[in-house]
């Protein structure tokens, strides 16, 4: 029965209510496939919907050769200035989180699809900003991690100031197969350790993906947790021991 | 209230069913029933803004003691019909594109000679707070119900909208490096169960997107506006408070329903 309050909370309430939705996302982020339902006639796989285009219905292409290179129609400044003037009256500190680092600046420039030498210089520059735990345990509790994957709260402006934040993974993951409310912008994370035979190698992999997505997948949507400074190193342990202890719901 | 009984309602109906991991058409198509079921509009509590937003359109008020049936919303002073579908627009006399919300502010302002200061404050209905923009937004926009989105480019200064509008919403940044794109970016995903329509092209998930705001919402008891969407999309999104009326909004909104093009209004609607 709890499964189906929490559905019905979660169909109820999601945007307004305490699990509020958020983000994250696939491994390797795929090409949407081109736009269902045109309006008008169209060419398929024909450009970039940020082209400028006549053409109403023009879809979305899979990467041509030339996509990984937007034609931007208005200036940097430009929006720069939009950006100021939509967001300028908020507080100073909450203004600085929306000032691109260098590798957002590169992901908005290509929209996520970077080029490959764009990319190295993305993970070389992200995998100096992960941090490993000093004590070189990687797993904490399990079941404190399955709470901070179902916790949506923490980082928006409606949050009180002592919000504890939560990972909100089921947001975007499938993981206990037992919980059915999750989203789909993320590959489905169910028996992640179990499939990767709990190695050593796959663990400090994920670590460092949750810790900063950007260092294993250029441009990916999932948040970089440790860096940003959103989870702490016992948080993400914990998360980590959700995925990788044998004990945890997620492998059984 | 009734978001409660909903709720309740759509968990009896959920507990009826066999319901399976990976049973994802049968949840979709739960989903889809439960929608079914609040899209009624004769239900839809929209429609009492929709009166309340008629009465403050005549009603006299500000400075110059006047009604707002002088403002000229894009189709000449006092047209309703249809103007709506064409936000937003150029105004020449504001030398601006404006969505309504902005356009209405103006014309309280300017026309009416009313300190909109007490009207923006309360820009959101909430417990004991209504609002006469929510009002107001809900009749204007009636008034295009059943027309298609057509939005208006052939002003430079529209076209940069919608050219910023697009560059914004692929835009990441805050402490989760969020961007609208990072959920309405690909087709078919989901939120936890909710469906998130595409909006980084054309096609029909931008249509009935679009053709569906104002909206009445069921979970917040209240009709809200595109500018409130905006507002809590970029609260989800981890990103700074937007300001109400402000230009990256209607940049927003001008991309949108330029991807939107002839989706047919259905105003207000109800949504969850």
């Amino acid at each position: 029965m709890t499964k189906f309050s929490m559905l019905a909370l979660a169909l109820g309430a999601l945007t307004c209510g305490p699990i509020t939705a958020h983000a994250a996302d696939q491994a390797i982020p795929p090409k949407p496939a081109a736009a269902t339902g045109k309006t008008t006639e169209t060419k398929a796989t024909e450009t970039k919907a940020s082209e400028t285009t006549t053409k109403p219905g023009a879809t979305k292409a899979d990467a041509a050769p030339t996509s990984s290179a937007p034609i931007h129609k208005v200036s940097t400044e430009t929006v720069d200035a939009y950006v100021k003037a939509t967001f300028g009256k908020a507080p100073e500190e909450w203004q600085q989180r929306i000032v691109p680092d260098d590798t957002m600046k590169a992901c908005n420039k290509f929209r996520n699809e970077v080029p490959t030498d764009v990319a190295e210089a993305i993970m070389q520059r992200e995998i100096k900003k992960v941090a490993f735990p000093a004590d070189g345990k990687l797993l904490g509790d399990w079941k404190a991690g399955a709470k901070i994957a179902n916790n949506g709260r923490g980082g928006q402006f409606s949050d009180k100031a002592d919000t504890v934040n939560g990972g909100n993974c089921y947001a975007c993951h499938q993981m206990a197969p037992s919980e059915v409310s999750f989203g789909t912008l993320g590959p489905s994370l169910t028996h992640y350790g179990r499939d990767r035979n709990y190695t050593d190698a796959e663990i400090k992999q994920a670590y460092t993906k949750i810790y900063n997505s950007q260092a294993v997948v250029p441009c990916s949507n999932m948040p970089r947790f440790g860096t940003n400074g959103f989870l702490t190193e016992q948080q993400i342990k914990d998360v980590m021991a959700f995925l990788f202890d044998p004990e945890s719901p997620v492998n059984k | 209230m009734r978001s409660i009984g909903l709720s309740v309602l759509f968990a009896f109906v959920l507990c009826t069913m066999a319901f399976r991991v990976h049973a994802e058409d049968a949840s979709e198509r739960e989903i889809e029933r439960y929608r079914a079921m609040i899209s009624d509009p004769m239900s839809n509590p929209g429609f009492l803004a929709v009166d309340r937003g008629e009465q403050l359109w005549a009603e006299k008020r500000g400075t110059k003691n006047v009604s707002l049936e002088g403002c000229d919303l894009g189709r000449g002073a006092g047209k309703l019909e249809g103007a709506f579908a064409q936000l937003p627009r150029y105004f020449k006399d504001a030398d601006r594109v404006m969505d309504l919300e902005q356009r209405l502010l103006w014309c309280m302002q300017n026309i009416q000679g009313l300190d909109t200061k007490d009207v923006v404050a309360r820009r959101f209905s909430g417990p004991g707070r209504v609002s006469d923009m929510e009002d107001l937004v809900a009749f204007i926009a009636n008034k295009s119900s059943g027309m298609a989105i057509e939005p208006q480019l052939g002003h430079p200064k529209e076209q940069e909208m919608a050219a910023v509008g697009e560059e914004l919403f692929h835009r990441r940044g805050g402490v989760m490096d969020f961007s609208c794109s990072t959920c309405h970016g690909a087709e078919g995903k989901r939120i936890r169960l909710q469906g998130l329509p595409y909006l980084a092209g054309p096609g029909k998930d931008a249509q009935l997107t679009m053709a569906s705001w104002p909206t009445y919402r069921v979970s917040q008891s209240a009709l809200r506006t595109f500018q409130h969407r905006i507002w809590d999309c970029y609260r989800q999104q981890r990103w700074p408070a937007p300001d109400y009326g402000s230009d990256g909004i209607t940049a927003l909104t001008s991309y949108l329903n330029k991807i939107a093009s002839g989706g047919e209004l259905i105003v207000p609607s109800i949504k969850r």
